[in-house]
């Protein structure tokens, strides 16, 4: 797979290819490079090594080692320089390694990424982007497995965006770095490899704050994203024939498209979401509320939560008891439809 | 202590120096296992010596097998530490049982030596988080994964120490672990400082294998030393051959000693800087060759396991016979290793243990809710392949 060649140089303007979701994060990253001279890549083993998962493969090379920085084991510092840089007119897209080791950043990205703009009143502002591969399912060791977006979300100033799709990837990415304002731009890496999907070769974005309905249902409308949006279909396949299931990803968590979930939850009267970081004030919990917020008068059932539980992320003998697995989100939208 | 200090090999860390010391390493035994200054023999007893070389011979043969075990699909993702047996052995060998240490995910030979059972250590290996539980009377804290985030945990450990009974020295040391990239991370900043202010019975051993996955240290910081960095705290900073046993473990039981009890002219903590190399991978995960061609030539010849076989040797203290039995002693150890970590098995509704001291009603629901999945659908359904 890993030629060392970035897919935006490939000489196929105007045509597509069969991407991974990694190798559209890739491109996506070659793509706005080649067209925005400002646009820089900082962080653990994104040069030399192309990044532990290859998401920065062959960048180096073409873009040479001032735009494709291997830092320092500091993620603070990664975080806090790329804030520096983007005030100061870079574009900086900082990895993390894995979300996991992102917290010593923490501090950098909730106190100043999230507020230099309202704290200087628009005259300072903070266009960058912090990529980190985020959930389980790949038999990781402690600490490689969690997903904690909502700490993210929950910080007015941050939006988080989180693709499912390699056409997302690229298109969500693209739009991250082109925004204005900071972005936490969360990989799922258990389908990083999952499967190909057509990616155009020229630079294209699909725009932050827009959800998808990725299969039109009139009894249950579920709501989910990452990797959590592959067990759904599967479940509201399996369930196809008995309940009509509404698939709705939800690709960017911050801003959420509070619009298409009200919309989904006003059509089937029964709603359910799925993610999995832990239950209590996670993602489901602002859905459940914007489903009360817009659409309560529609509702014939409580909205389920199916998500991981509410326990430190276990090691990878029983992670797939935490993880929702396709036949407990069939199980729960069973219980919304027959409520 | 009688150590030799020479001029460092100018191809370790390239040519910057910051401080006059920065041009010495401790070193007993040269890289063909022969001491480096004739005389008096380090005071180290014969069985200790033994100890020792059997320690990293166990290491490196248990390196060998949970590598064996990674690429078999019995483990999971594993950090090699071939190379780095004598700095883990020979400084977890120089501390007492009481004395406590504080590791990284590497670290699995000095956890071993401390009282750690290697079927513990693969078991977590293999994904059971009861690998994880220490035993009683095992001063070894659960592994540190996200870097350096132990150090300044030791230095409050050490600080407690200190705290128990004020009006006398300390009888208990620290030892915490972290490799050449955790100097980067403010915490091995702010726990070093704190170790300083707070004169704690504290050991910093760093071990610079020269690799961060990737990065080599002269890419890591422009400081001629890491050593160097504890100075500016107010805590000693030594360097030492991290591929030498003896001199790791006359030095670290001089740090020991001293973090229990400085001389008036001493400094309590101490920071270790073992300067070493990684044969291996970062970890089964990781392809070397994507950022260095092979073994650096001037590591290949300082391996730490014949050069003590050459000093024992040259002493008459082991032969082939002895290696050989030897050999059998360790297989026969790590097979019933493996045998035990193959027994474990884990509850999925474990993972609702040890949250909480007692566990919320909200997590009993949660539990029960797992539980009822598992009797309606089974685990194949929940966890199966397939998910």
């Amino acid at each position: 797979m890993s030629t060392g060649t970035p897919q935006a140089s490939r000489d196929s303007p105007g045509g597509e290819d069969d991407l991974t979701l990694v190798e559209a994060v890739r491109d996506g990253l070659a793509a706005e490079m080649l067209r925005d001279d400002s646009v820089m890549v900082l962080g653990e083993d994104v040069g030399d090594n192309g990044g532990v998962f290859r998401a920065t493969d062959g960048l180096l090379d073409t873009f040479g080692e001032e735009r494709v920085v291997d830092t320092p084991l500091a993620e603070s510092g990664i975080v806090g320089s790329a804030i520096g840089l983007a005030t100061h007119g870079m574009r900086p897209v900082a990895e993390i390694q894995f979300m996991g080791f992102v917290y010593p950043a923490f501090d950098q990205l909730v106190s100043h990424a999230a507020r230099l703009r309202a704290r200087s009143q628009g005259q300072y502002t903070c266009p960058m982007v912090v990529r980190a591969p985020y959930g389980g399912g790949i038999d990781a060791p402690e600490h490689h497995s969690e997903s904690t977006e909502a700490f993210f979300v929950h910080q007015p100033g941050l939006k988080v965006a989180v693709p499912s799709t390699p056409y997302d990837a690229k298109g969500l990415l693209a739009a991250a770095i082109r925004d204005p304002d900071p972005v936490v731009f969360l990989e799922p890496k258990k389908i990083y490899r999952a499967f190909r999907q057509p990616v155009p070769a020229d630079p294209y974005t699909v725009d932050l704050g827009e959800a998808a309905v990725r299969r039109q249902g009139s009894d249950v409308s579920v709501f989910t994203y990452g990797a959590m949006t592959k067990p759904t279909m599967v479940a509201a396949s399996e369930l196809d024939g008995d309940i009509d299931v509404e698939v709705v990803d939800l690709r960017t968590l911050s801003p959420l498209d509070r619009e298409t979930i009200a919309e989904s939850a006003k059509k089937t009267g029964r709603t359910a979401v799925v993610h999995e970081g832990p239950k209590t004030a996670g993602m489901g919990a602002e859905v459940v509320a914007t489903v009360q917020e817009e659409a309560l008068v529609y509702q014939e059932a409580p909205v389920e939560r199916i998500t991981g539980f509410d326990v430190p992320f276990p090691l990878h003998a029983v992670e797939d008891y935490y993880l929702p697995a396709a036949v407990r989100i069939e199980d729960r939208i069973r219980r919304a439809y027959e409520f | 202590m009688a150590t030799d200090r020479h001029p460092r090999d100018a191809s370790i860390g390239g040519p910057r120096r910051d401080h006059p010391d920065d041009g010495c390493i401790v070193q007993l035994l040269d890289e063909d296992g022969h001491l480096r200054q004739e005389g008096e023999p380090p005071s180290i007893p014969e069985d200790e010596l033994l100890e020792l070389y059997e320690g990293m011979r166990f290491a490196r043969r248990f390196d060998e097998r949970a590598l064996s075990l990674q690429r078999q699909g019995r483990i999971a993702t594993y950090a090699p530490m071939r190379g780095q047996e004598a700095a883990q052995v020979a400084s977890a060998r120089a501390l007492a049982d009481d004395d406590w240490i504080y590791p990284t995910y590497r670290d699995n030979a000095a956890k071993i030596v401390h009282g750690l059972d290697p079927a513990d250590i693969l078991a977590a290996l293999r994904g059971h988080q009861s690998g994880y539980a220490v035993p009683d009377g095992v001063n070894v804290m659960p592994e540190y994964i996200p870097i350096a985030t132990q150090i300044p945990q030791a230095t409050g450990g050490a600080w407690a120490e200190t705290l128990q009974d004020p009006e006398r020295d300390p009888d208990t040391a620290y030892l915490c672990y972290f490799g050449d990239g955790a100097t980067s991370e403010g915490d091995f900043h702010e726990g070093l400082n704190f170790a300083g202010v707070f004169d704690v019975p504290a050991v910093f051993f760093c071990n610079n294998n020269q690799w961060s996955i990737s990065t080599p240290v002269e890419r890591q910081t422009r400081s001629g030393t890491l050593a160097g960095k504890a100075r500016a705290y107010g805590l000693e900073g030594i360097r030492v051959d991290g591929m030498d046993p003896l001199a790791v473990y006359e030095v670290t039981r001089r740090a020991v000693s001293k973090a229990k009890d400085p001389a008036a002219d001493e400094l309590r903590p101490t920071m270790i800087e073992a300067v070493q190399y990684r044969y291996g991978a970062h970890t089964s995960s990781d392809d070397p060759s994507r950022y260095r061609d092979g073994v650096d030539e001037e590591w290949a010849d300082k391996d730490p396991i014949p050069r003590l076989a050459t000093y024992l040797r040259d002493r008459e203290l082991i032969d082939d016979e002895y290696e050989a039995d030897l050999d059998d002693r360790i297989d026969a150890e790590i097979d019933a290793a493996v045998d035990r970590m193959e027994a474990v098995e884990t509850d999925p509704a474990e993972m609702f243990d040890h949250v909480y001291a007692e566990r919320t009603p909200e997590l009993a629901d949660q539990r029960a809710e797992l539980e009822r999945l598992r009797a309606e659908y089974g685990d194949e359904a929940l966890a199966g392949d397939g998910q």
